[in-house]
């Protein structure tokens, strides 16, 4: 992982600003006190669960997004502003996290 | 609750730097000694922190290139306009110090722990940076785990670890393709990572191999995309896109 600007399109084809959830693990660490990457992050849109490690992430500001690799909704949203993170977290369905000593945790947003 | 660690957060920490190495002309290795550092696992990365004089704060995220139990290393691209990367890469020094935090990520990361199947590592660019440190990793363990380690870059002055990898031998096989400009006499491989060339140098599916793909965004998505094709089921293959530097 390197810097996150954008360069020439290439061989490989043109490039886009998608990251994947590799790239904001250390921010879902610090907004949830524990390691992400590996968590279990359900669609509200389209319902499909993919690890967080595989969701498209964009890393530019304004604000970080987590789309869903499946159907491109936006999952979540961190907004930092002075100090506080600002989490919207209403495109997920479920977001489970391998706690360290017991096996998954749940949270479930909405209703 | 400044300058309080709390278990399980994720807490900045200032680094000094101990020495910094060249690898390519664009390309070097910051080895980093820190006061409180918990180890890490073989692919995972760190947050680095850069404050201005005037309270800018740029973060940016880098593979960590040593073993588990090794001094931390870094290995930096500079990127043309990068924010980052020139000041790591061209004004860092030893004894400066900067801001880090982690280890991060749980997902691409390699223990050396599933020793029945054969690893296939597949790097564009300075996406080889995370697999340095599995191939330290598998070494410092006695693993005997098969590997291949296929490795596009531009030129072969861009290959980064060259020596390094050109020393790997014992069950670890690494394989470059060179995109832009191959040496008279060059006997490797030319042009980008396809599926000939994935047919040619992938472990077979039935091997049940595990694939790490690292490298800009479009390279691992045709990477992944050629190793599904293959047979590779989707759950062995880890992905890890690093933002535009072209491609490799």
């Amino acid at each position: 992982m390197t810097d996150r600007h954008d360069g020439p399109g290439d061989l490989y084809g043109p490039d886009d600003s998608a990251l994947d959830g590799n790239a904001i693990g250390g921010l879902l660490h610090e907004v949830f006190g524990t390691e992400m990457t590996t968590a279990e992050a359900t669609c509200a849109h389209c319902g499909n669960t993919a690890l967080v490690a595989e969701a498209l992430a964009y890393v530019r500001a304004p604000g970080t997004v987590m789309r869903c690799r499946t159907c491109t909704s936006v999952l979540a949203v961190v907004v930092r502003r002075q100090e506080i993170n600002c989490v919207d977290l209403s495109g997920l369905a479920a977001l489970n996290a391998l706690s360290e000593n017991s096996g998954r945790r749940s949270a479930h947003s909405g209703t | 609750m400044a300058g309080t660690a709390v278990r399980g957060r994720l807490t900045w920490q200032v680094a000094t730097v101990a020495a910094v190495r060249p690898e390519t002309a664009s390309v070097r290795t910051i080895e980093l000694d820190l006061q409180d550092w918990g180890g890490h696992q073989a692919g995972q990365h760190v947050d680095v922190r850069l404050t201005a004089d005037d309270g800018y704060v740029a973060e940016r995220s880098y593979s960590i290139a040593s073993a588990p139990g090794e001094p931390l290393q870094l290995t930096v691209e500079r990127l043309e306009n990068g924010e980052v990367s020139p000041y790591l890469t061209e004004e860092l020094r030893a004894g400066d110090q900067i801001e880090i935090r982690g280890p991060i990520g749980g997902y691409f990361v390699w223990d050396g722990d599933d020793a029945s199947t054969p690893l296939l590592l597949v790097a564009g660019g300075s996406g080889v940076v995370p697999f340095r440190s599995m191939l330290r990793h598998r070494a410092r363990i006695g693993s005997n785990v098969p590997v291949r380690l296929l490795y596009s870059a531009r030129r072969l002055p861009d290959v980064i670890y060259r020596t390094e990898l050109d020393m790997a031998g014992d069950g670890a096989e690494v394989i470059y393709t060179l995109t832009r400009e191959q040496p008279p006499g060059w006997a490797g491989h030319s042009g980008r990572v396809d599926a000939a060339l994935l047919t040619e140098v992938a472990w077979a599916p039935d091997r049940r191999p595990l694939a790490f793909v690292c490298g800009p965004t479009a390279f691992v998505e045709i990477v992944a995309g050629e190793l599904v094709s293959l047979g590779y089921p989707p759950d062995r293959i880890k992905t890890e896109r690093y933002g535009g530097v072209g491609a490799p």
